[in-house]
């Protein structure tokens, strides 16, 4: 058999390994920025696109797709070629995979902080970068594909399942979940509303973990604690056995993120059912990684690559056990928005993403470079850093998580809340933020430890090279050798058939979960009282989206007897039938507003936002100072209408065309409601008079973003409550 | 249950559904582990030692 000779393209690999060590350390230090902002909140006051509210989805953004998703493709291009025997199927690919993957990246990190954003978690980016993340996955897939077809070994190994599954899956959740209408180049709003909004999106939220988190990742523990361990795989079968459940049941979990809310309750149902269900495969998974160690287990007292992969697969245990106790409801019921959500998916992050990263990096960097890596001791010390960083950063926050919650459900004898000031329950936690600082710091340290080491590894290697292979292209499988194999060693054989199956698998959790609440009429119970937002409310509403409110503030009241006491009524589904997108949050930094409406005066709301701690003492609200002085820009207020006058929300032409009009006239409300306070009579007419005789241009206070955000607020939740007080935005 | 009949009891036919998701999984799980089962042997011990096929590798 003519042997064909061909080099494995490490060059590709090397960029990747180097964009996951620079974005790591980009993510990292933004999350502990925001880490630092829960002790000073006022750390960056007056700076808009340093505020915390826009920052935090470029940290998780930051994290998951450019920390962890370059590391899946460092790993994904190393063990692909190597388990196939052949070199990526186009270099052009592989390279626009690459920059394209990094100028995607340098987007996000100009638009988050810029205020361009959807609202809907790790999905938050705008839909011309939604497209280019489109076609950059196509392109992996397809380099993934083609070098699947012209491989020259049979048979697939499961790390290849994996990938492959990664691929179709993330696939199928970003087009869905980005369907959005576009305002115009930075705008668009969301083809769901509401309930079917909150259902698809964490439809995706969900299967992100499980499709970009876990899958992949699971494919590099299958590659690479072997080759760590320089042993197979514990067990073979049980890793088929893993694979198909594990993406068979994964699909069907996102309503867990959703309970009590006002999904429909057979959705939440169906969600906690297969979440508990999830444990089995997920604990399989972790077992054979675990015991894949076996008989090699004094080499982990002196290999850091597999300290950290052991402490990965640890942490990949005990997320896994977590999430599925997490999607109880009992439990959820106190764990929702609170800290506990924060400790979950920093187990998650930094023990099972990280780590196994980290394991990665230290075995591949000296294999690119051709030395030993440079200081072993040093992996060490990162390894206890790491280590230390993690136990500190989740403790506290669990702790956290339970104090606050409980703080929220206490009642007095009487049955008035015994907390009823919010801002008790954030004081008693205030040392647990602080402790989360030094975890995470320490975290980052030893990042930084690594970065060193590695940079100093790459200084006394070689420079890297393609390398040479050599192997016998496929052979025509004759008739009598196939005969009497089974049918998994036929599909495997069989990439394409084996990825057709993989999408069945994932498409019918998807489908029965998604297509009844979006066509079921009934699932969504309309309430004749809920209108539309009037044109100013909306605009506020899209200030509210950019200023990023939904990371701190839920808009969910729970049926629960303590949140009722809290809040108000609880929420019902028909009261958000014009929500696009859906913004019900998923932690309470501070409390819920979905009953905020005519709770607070105009002037409340507008000393708050100028400096929240002169109203409430203690308070770890930012200050929004910008929102005051700068005008809103009410040119694309039209285009807004209509826009969703085309997604069904029911505006007149009339409405649409009046849409000034409309909004002068409430603001001019709002801003009477203003003059009441003596203090903003004061300042505001002081500054129009210098602005005056200093011959410079002033804006109105109605025509301020402060105005339309106000209209908002006095908006929310009031549809409903209109037979127990008035529900104006004027009181 | 009760609190999920009410949205279930307004989809007609809804007494298949119980059968057909039984019957999906029953299916799915039962071929999973009967491919498993059945496998071969030497095919295991061939796809498992993919990562170590030593003669292209450097490790």
């Amino acid at each position: 058999m003519e042997v064909e000779k061909f080099y494995y393209d490490n060059q590709i690999v090397k960029k990747f390994t180097y964009a996951t060590i620079f974005w790591g350390v980009i993510g990292m230090l933004v999350g502990l920025l925001l880490a630092y902002f829960y002790l000073f909140p006022n750390l960056t006051s007056g700076i808009s696109w340093l505020s915390y509210g826009r920052l935090r989805p470029l940290h998780t953004n930051a994290v998951i797709f450019a920390f962890v998703g370059n590391a899946i493709f460092a790993g994904v291009y190393y063990s692909t070629q190597r388990l196939l025997k052949a070199r990526m199927f186009s270099d052009f690919l592989s390279n626009l995979n690459f920059w394209g993957w990094q100028l995607i990246i340098v987007a996000a990190a100009i638009t988050l902080p810029l205020g361009y954003t959807s609202s809907k978690e790790y999905a938050e980016l705008e839909w011309p970068i939604d497209l280019a993340i489109a076609v950059v996955w196509v392109a992996f897939g397809w380099n993934l594909i083609g070098t699947l077809l012209k491989r020259r070994q049979r048979h697939l190994y499961v790390a290849i399942w994996f990938y492959l599954a990664t691929f179709v899956t993330v696939a199928v959740l970003h087009i869905f979940n980005s369907l959005a209408l576009p305002v115009d180049a930075m705008k668009s709003y969301s083809a769901y509303a509401g309930v079917q909004d909150a259902l698809v999106q964490w439809w995706y939220g969900h299967n992100a973990v499980a499709f970009f988190l876990t899958t992949p990742f699971l494919g590099l523990m299958y590659y690479f604690v072997p080759k760590a361990a320089n042993r197979p795989v514990y067990s073979y079968k049980l890793s088929i056995v893993h694979f198909w459940s594990l993406i068979f049941i994964y699909i069907w979990a996102g309503p867990h993120h959703l309970l009590y809310s006002a999904l429909p309750d057979w959705a939440q149902n169906l969600g906690v059912t297969f979440s508990v269900m999830l444990i089995m495969p997920s604990w399989g998974g972790m077992i054979n990684g675990l015991l894949t160690l076996r008989g090699a287990w004094d080499k982990v007292r002196t290999s850091p690559v597999l300290k950290f992969m052991v402490v990965a697969i640890t942490g990949y245990g005990m997320s896994t056990f977590e999430g599925p106790m997490l999607s109880l409801k009992n439990v959820n019921a106190i764990a929702h928005f609170t800290d506990w959500i924060i400790a979950h998916v920093h187990v998650g992050a930094l023990a099972w993403n990280g780590f196994l990263t980290f394991g990665m990096i230290y075995w591949l960097v000296p294999k690119l470079v051709k030395t030993k890596l440079y200081s072993t001791a040093l992996a060490n010390v990162h390894f206890w850093f790491g280590t230390l960083g993690i136990i500190l950063y989740a403790l506290p926050m669990y702790v956290a998580g339970f104090v606050q919650a409980l703080m929220w459900k206490d009642f007095n004898p009487d049955g008035s809340l015994l907390y009823g000031n919010f801002l008790e329950t954030v004081q008693e936690i205030m040392p647990m933020y602080m402790m989360r600082a030094v975890g995470g710091s320490l975290y980052i340290i030893g990042l930084f430890i690594l970065l060193y080491n590695v940079i100093m590894t790459v200084r006394q290697g070689y420079g890297v090279t393609d390398e040479l292979a050599e192997a016998a292209p496929l052979k025509r499988v004759a008739k009598r050798r196939v005969a009497g194999e089974g049918f998994h060693t036929w599909l495997e054989r069989k990439p394409v058939k084996l990825t057709i199956l993989a999408t069945i698998a994932i498409l019918i959790g998807g489908i029965v979960q998604i297509v009844p609440t979006l066509l079921v009429d009934s699932n969504i119970p309309t309430i004749s009282s809920v209108k539309p937002y009037t044109p100013l409310e909306l605009e506020g509403r899209d200030i509210y989206i950019r200023e990023g409110c939904v990371g701190c503030h839920s808009q969910m009241v729970r049926p629960f007897r303590s949140e009722v006491e809290r809040y108000g009524e609880y929420s019902k589904a028909g009261e958000y039938v014009y929500d696009r997108p859906f913004l019900w949050g998923s932690k309470r930094t501070g409390p819920d507003l979905f009953r905020v409406g005519g709770k607070y005066s105009d002037v409340w709301h507008f000393n708050h936002m100028y400096d929240p701690q002169s109203i409430s003492s203690g308070s770890i609200m930012p200050r929004y100072q910008w929102l005051i002085t700068d005008e809103l820009d009410k040119s694309t207020t039209e285009d807004k209408l209509e826009t969703m006058a085309s997604l069904g929300v029911p505006y007149s032409e009339e409405e649409i065309a009046n849409a000034q009009k409309a909004m002068d006239k409430q603001g001019e409300e709002i801003v009477e409601n203003l003059y009441q306070d003596p203090e903003f009579v004061k300042a505001y007419e002081a500054d129009k008079e210098y602005a005056e005789k200093n011959n410079k241009d002033f804006v109105p206070m109605k025509d301020r973003e402060i105005v339309a955000l106000i209209a908002y607020l006095q908006r929310l939740g009031t549809d409903i409550k209109v037979d127990d007080e008035p529900a104006s935005a004027s009181k | 249950m009760k609190f999920a009949k009410q949205y279930l009891e307004t989809i007609e036919g809804i007494e298949i559904y119980p059968i057909i998701s039984l019957s999906i999984f029953f299916t799915f799980f039962a071929l999973l582990l009967w491919w498993v089962f059945t496998a071969k042997k030497d095919y295991i011990k061939e796809v498992k030692d993919l990562p170590f096929d030593q003669k292209n590798q450097e490790s």
